[in-house]
């Protein structure tokens, strides 16, 4: 062996790498110094396999700003857009952006047309959420034990799979019908809709996830001693994890798509049917209100579920959305 | 077979292995026969395709044979077990776990007391040096660190026994003798018997007590050679050449009259 490549070896070494790992940020700044011969270069080629875990400090903010801005500038220019169109185009069929606005800041406060819909968004937007959450809740607690069961056991693979396969292509909206037979007109029956359009992406995700699972963590468990419903809980769910987030950040779409439809149905509160009313109404300023508010309400939960994704899958950088 | 006097600490007693590929039946092993001591250190070499990851599968209980079996002091292995601890060319760490839960998987499962687990975890982080890196995720370490990991993590676990896969055919040159050299010193120090499979007849001279050859189509023990070198062993010396170079001729010799046979 010759003495360099002693010399490096050591590098490998994990005092010596922890004794870099302290000397890091100087260790950073010297790195784009070349050094011509030596161990040197070998060592630096250690430090440099040597992950990072702090975050580049730099140019984060003006980054961020810019992010912000673009993320703005867009819909801005769709409203103005908008609002040209309609001006150009002279229809009174489509309310201006600034009459949605005031019809926002009445429904929000009241006030402006002091109406059956001033100052009731709370009423509705909570409705909403009850049956939106309630739906969604479900469709969790079902889905992903079911979707575990189903991606790691086989005969709950063949009895279930088929049936599963069978009932997904039918859209949630055909079950309408039958769901006001069985659960009437009201709101459960719109929680049913939000947990049938729930559920599939999280069932569909979760197998996914688990049938995408390196075999061997398995056979790594079984033999350090886990087993049965262990196995579950320590290492199939844990392993599934970033793509059961896949399918809540699916569902979670589709349930307040659904609870629109599911609010069509003759339920006096919520979100579906302020737009309902409004179409009744031939209001279009407050069915755009509905749909902005619902929009501003799914992007609000999404970007917590995004957190909290961030927050369970740690471990796993390229997961974070 | 019958009961003997001595029992054999591990023995792999006439294991076949066939798999279906397709339609048609392939045999992976044929007629393996292999007593391991308490203790020894053995490399299992030869070319990809002799059955010699399928042969370590089975010991350690991941597969079953088509015919044959598997024993531990005359107890047949019928699946994975504590005993055995498998450590992966690509590490099969648990990326969800820290470096210290990851080792400390197994004495969980055991259900011991919080402290306790926690006692073994931060003893076996010594043993490998990973202590500064407890808290880390796999996919915060080099390849060399992970592999330590895995090795801690079964033998935290009190495995006796490490199956070695190619346990550093994933690693840089410079990692791997690194790895070699503390392998060998844990070895030492805790007495485990160690089947290690290879392809590098440079490292199964290093390392091994016994060079067991396998050779493919269907998997069997062609040759099982005695390393008689002292340890430390130093790659650069004329002795370890003069091992390494009858071990490498062996080992083409009956790759040439495979050929020939072919």
């Amino acid at each position: 062996m010759t003495p360099t490549a002693s010399a490096a070896l050591r590098a490998e070494d994990p005092a010596v790498v922890a004794a870099g790992e302290a000397a890091d940020a100087t260790v950073d700044q010297a790195r784009p110094v070349i050094v011509p011969t030596g161990a040197a270069p070998f060592k630096t080629g250690s430090f440099a396999a040597e992950p990072k875990v702090k975050p580049e400090p730099g140019p984060l903010v003006p980054e961020r700003v810019q992010s912000l801005l673009l993320a703005v500038a867009f819909p801005l220019l769709l409203i103005v857009a908008w609002h040209e169109l309609v001006v150009l185009s002279g229809t009174r069929l489509v309310p201006t952006p600034y009459q949605v606005g005031l019809m926002m800041v009445d429904f929000a406060v009241g006030g402006i047309h002091d109406d059956a819909f001033s100052g009731t968004i709370l009423t509705h937007l909570l409705a909403s959420m009850q049956r939106v959450y309630g739906g969604f809740a479900l469709a969790i607690i079902l889905g992903v034990p079911l979707g575990l069961l189903i991606g790691r056991v086989k005969v709950i693979r063949q009895l279930v799979d088929p049936t599963l396969s069978l009932l997904r292509p039918i859209p949630v909206t055909a079950w309408l019908p039958l769901s006001m037979i069985f659960f009437g007109l009201g709101p459960r029956s719109a929680v049913f809709l939000v947990f049938l359009g729930a559920f599939y992406p999280i069932v569909l995700n979760t197998v996914f996830g688990v049938r995408s699972v390196d075999p061997k963590l398995f056979e790594a468990a079984s033999m350090l001693g886990c087993d049965g419903s262990r196995m579950f809980r320590q290492v199939v769910l844990p392993a599934a994890t970033p793509s059961i987030f896949n399918g809540l950040r699916l569902a979670h779409g589709f349930a307040w798509i659904l609870i629109v439809v599911g609010e069509m149905t003759g339920v006096p509160t919520g979100l579906g049917s302020v737009i309902m009313d409004g179409r009744n109404l031939s209001r279009t300023d407050l069915i755009i209100t509905g749909m902005i508010v619902i929009g501003i309400a799914g992007i609000a939960t999404d970007r917590l579920i995004v957190r909290l994704n961030n927050r369970v899958l740690r471990w796993s950088p390229q997961h974070h959305g | 077979m019958d009961e003997t006097p001595r029992r054999d600490f591990l023995a792999v007693r006439e294991v076949a292995k066939l798999f279906q590929i397709g339609d048609e039946l392939v045999a992976a092993l044929s007629g393996v026969n292999l007593v391991i001591d308490k203790g020894e250190f053995v490399c299992l070499i030869g070319a990809s395709g002799c059955g010699k990851s399928t042969l370590l599968r089975i010991i350690a209980g991941f597969e079953q044979p088509s015919s044959g079996r598997v024993e531990i002091y005359g107890h047949p292995v019928t699946g994975a077990g504590s005993d055995r601890g498998m450590v992966f060319q690509d590490f099969a760490l648990f990326p969800w776990l820290t470096v210290r839960e990851n080792i400390a998987f197994g004495p969980r499962q055991k259900g011991l007391p919080t402290t306790r687990v926690r006692e073994i975890a931060d003893e076996y982080l010594n043993m490998v040096g990973l202590a500064p890196f407890a808290d880390r995720f796999p996919a915060q370490l080099s390849g060399g660190m992970k592999q330590r990991v895995a090795i801690a993590r079964v033998l935290a676990n009190e495995a006796n026994i490490l199956l070695m896969d190619e346990p550093f055919g994933a690693l840089d040159a410079l990692t791997r003798e690194q790895l070699q050299d503390e392998l060998l010193q844990i070895w030492a120090r805790t007495g485990v018997t160690v089947i290690f499979v290879t392809h590098s007849v440079e490292e199964a001279t290093l390392m091994a007590d016994r060079v067991v050859v396998m050779t493919a189509g269907p998997g069997r023990i062609e040759a099982d050679i005695p390393i008689m070198l002292e340890r430390p062993r130093d790659v650069s010396s004329p002795d370890f050449n003069e091992v390494r170079r009858s071990l490498t001729q062996r080992l083409t010799s009956h790759v040439r009259r495979q050929l020939k046979a072919a």
